[in-house]
């Protein structure tokens, strides 16, 4: 396989990459969520193994094995098995102002294009055209969290928000050192058992995990 | 070696106290565990005091004059905090406020928030400072939310969410600086050592540099607690254990600004400008005059000492950002002193709430009657956090003052109006809460004396005379920040 091959072959993971993001900003359905969210793990994996064998940084493999191991099968896992427990798999989400969303996601896209720019002009890497999208998905699940009520969604947008900053890491410098892949993975693997906690004090304490309840703490006038 | 021995306890004490938490000698073990952490921090010191920086662990651990004294800091106050907990933990667990597993999950996690807090001073490389500051979070979190009612479930999802995105801003803007330095250094682990950085800072490609920043100021910034990203700080304080806000307030801001300004000073060597500086004086001051304002407004003591807690993160920030020999010097001053203060307010205020059965400043009455430690404590407290003679505050903000309005003259009167706002709205509120008679619903309880009194004298100690050693250490730092 040629690297320019390579190259673009991961150009359409990112494609997919983004895609899926935007499909998670827009569906209702809790298991349309999860699903989503699979898959946009899979295609990071791939991707990571497709970067770490066209330039020959063998340390990827153990980063995509990581991703395919959390990202798509124990994460959604756990998500899975904590819908089920909780009975929250017909709680569906009044998603408000669909095409509003799609636009600032767009707008978003564009930003980060602007932004990254500069460095994409100096990275001689075969990833490079990624890095905006890489950026992009983080701010789209940034958004995703801020528009979204639902506790189980705002824990997907921050783990759609982490995938982004994987993809970001391998394509601007393929990847981080091995040490700090790990202690990341490690972190969002204490981070999966906090939000476990913290969904059924939730539930305990408000009979449902919509968010909007908790608006309490305020300042008073 | 030291530094295994200082990492090694807080782990162990950790997962011993997952295993013994609720039993009797829990909290021994808990201030013990601390004890001998801080006594390994002291010895560090002085092996740093007498031989220099340090690296070791392969360069995997750097020390300077700059962490150590965080470091001891870290370790010092987490042994007071340890001691005072010691009571007031076992009074929340007397009148059922927490049970069996939430004792167990409180000493093991205090004591893996110090090891995460050490670790994120100590490592030389940005990337494990990132890890080890998610896990200061994480280890935290659900503390915030240990007594399970809805506010307190609340705030822990607040804190969780904001300083869970904003330690992922944090972490782009490390892979932009990896990035970056890996075109000078090359691939592979050694690009990220803070020490082989600072080396190379000049060949770093400055745009890079300025954008990562704005990602690291933005992440960790969430952190410090810095306006407008403060929103989580003011809730998780006040909805927490006592004990908790202690040391949220006065070790977990220090960290995070600790790891910004290291990054600071790679962007600053890279750009030849004061662009880093100029951010961080503007998020510093707007958090000044934000956190005044709102201290005006607040019925709820623990919440009124958190915005206190963002103003004096706001100057130092400000100071930070100032750049220059004095407000550098009186930046890391501050860190100490304002520290030292705030965890001794915290503490008498945790035995006041404690002795009311509430956190609502409008019925807190007649505190020095009802028990002299907590009502003169809290009064010297705050004389001394708003920055009176003689204690160490005046000092810190003496010496930022002075550079202000050498640097930028224009800026005095704002920083003067926060200064000032904040002076009349601590001692508005507190005021009624010391005088008085002893109102029907006080208790009177025994209260742990050691923590507030050692604290005090220490603060009041830097102010009158500062030790040799501290200033030396302190100049060395400076020189290191240029």
């Amino acid at each position: 396989m040629t690297t320019s091959l390579a190259a673009q072959i991961n150009s359409v993971l990112a494609a997919l990459i983004l895609l899926t993001a935007f499909g998670l900003l827009v569906q209702r359905r809790i298991y349309g969520l999860l699903h989503l969210f699979a898959w946009q793990g899979l295609f990071l994996s791939i991707s990571t193994a497709l970067v770490g064998y066209a330039a020959g940084s063998h340390h990827l493999y153990i980063s995509s094995i990581l991703t395919l191991a959390l990202k798509v099968i124990l994460l959604p896992y756990i998500l899975h098995a904590l819908i089920v427990r909780l009975q929250i798999r017909k709680e569906i989400e009044a998603v408000v102002n669909v095409p509003t969303t799609m636009l600032i996601g767009i707008a978003l896209v564009i930003f980060s294009y602007h932004l990254t720019a500069p460095i994409m002009e100096l990275s001689t890497l075969v990833t490079r055209s990624t890095l905006a999208v890489a950026l992009a998905t983080v701010m789209l699940g940034l958004l995703m969290m801020i528009t979204r009520r639902h506790a189980v969604t705002q824990i997907i947008g921050f783990l759609a928000l982490e995938n982004g900053l994987f993809f970001a890491a391998t394509s601007a410098t393929y990847g981080m050192p091995l040490v700090v892949e790990l202690g990341v993975a490690l972190d969002i693997l204490i981070a999966a058992f906090v939000f476990g906690i913290f969904f059924f004090q939730i539930r305990t304490t408000f009979e449902s995990l919509d968010v909007n309840q908790m608006a309490k703490l305020k300042e008073e006038d | 070696m030291t530094l295994i021995i200082l990492l090694g306890i807080s782990f162990l004490s950790a997962i011993a106290l997952a295993f013994a938490g609720d039993r009797k000698f829990a909290p021994e073990i808990n201030i013990f565990g601390s004890l001998a952490t801080f006594l390994a921090g002291i010895a560090l010191a002085v092996q740093v005091y007498m031989q220099g920086p340090m690296l070791a662990g392969n360069n995997f651990f750097f020390v300077d004059a700059f962490n150590v004294y965080l470091a001891v800091l870290t370790s010092f106050v987490s042994m007071t905090t340890a001691i005072f907990s010691r009571r007031y933990m076992r009074r929340e667990r007397e009148h059922g406020r927490i049970g069996h597993w939430g004792m167990r999950f409180y000493h093991a996690m205090f004591q893996l928030f110090i090891f995460a807090m050490l670790l994120a001073l100590l490592t030389n490389n940005l990337g494990i400072l990132w890890i080890a500051m998610e896990l200061a979070t994480l280890s935290t979190v659900l503390l915030v939310s240990l007594y399970r009612t809805p506010t307190a479930i609340e705030a822990a999802w607040k804190y969780f969410i904001l300083c869970g995105v904003g330690i992922a801003i944090a972490l782009f803007g490390t892979v932009l600086l990896y990035f970056a330095a890996e075109q000078v250094l090359g691939e592979g682990g050694e690009a990220l050592l803070w020490t082989n950085l600072n080396q190379v800072k000049d060949k770093l490609e400055p745009r890079v540099l300025s954008l990562s920043f704005v990602f690291l100021v933005v992440g960790y910034g969430t952190k410090v607690g810095l306006v407008p990203l403060h929103n989580w700080l003011p809730d998780a304080h006040s909805e927490g254990p006592t004990p908790i806000s202690a040391v949220l307030s006065g070790l977990l801001l220090n960290i995070a600004l600790y790891a910004l300004v290291r990054c600071k000073v790679l962007v600053d060597g890279a750009t030849g400008t004061h662009q880093a500086g100029y951010i961080m004086m503007g998020f510093g001051l707007l958090s000044i005059l934000v956190a005044a304002f709102s201290l005006l407004r607040q019925k709820d003591i623990k919440r009124m000492f958190a915005y206190s807690s963002i103003e004096h993160m706001g100057i130092a920030t400000f100071a930070f950002g100032l750049g220059g020999p004095i407000a550098t010097f009186g930046a890391l001053l501050h860190m100490l002193v304002h520290s030292l203060t705030k965890s001794a307010i915290f503490f008498t205020v945790g035995h006041a709430s404690q002795m009311h059965g509430t956190q609502e400043m409008d019925k807190i009455r007649g505190l020095i009657r009802g028990n002299p430690l907590v009502g003169w404590g809290l009064i010297f407290g705050v004389i001394a956090i708003v920055g009176m003679p003689p204690f160490g505050i005046f000092t810190s903000e003496f010496l930022i003052l002075t550079a202000t309005i050498k640097d930028v003259p224009l800026l005095t009167p704002l920083l003067l109006i926060g200064l000032g706002v904040a002076f009349a709205a601590l001692f508005r509120r507190v005021q009624p809460m010391i005088a008085g008679e002893i109102p029907p619903n006080q208790q009177f309880l025994k209260v742990a004396h050691v923590p507030v009194i050692l604290h005090m004298v220490l603060v009041l100690i830097i102010g009158l005379y500062m030790p040799n050693f501290l200033a030396e250490w302190f100049s060395t730092a400076v020189g290191l920040l240029k």
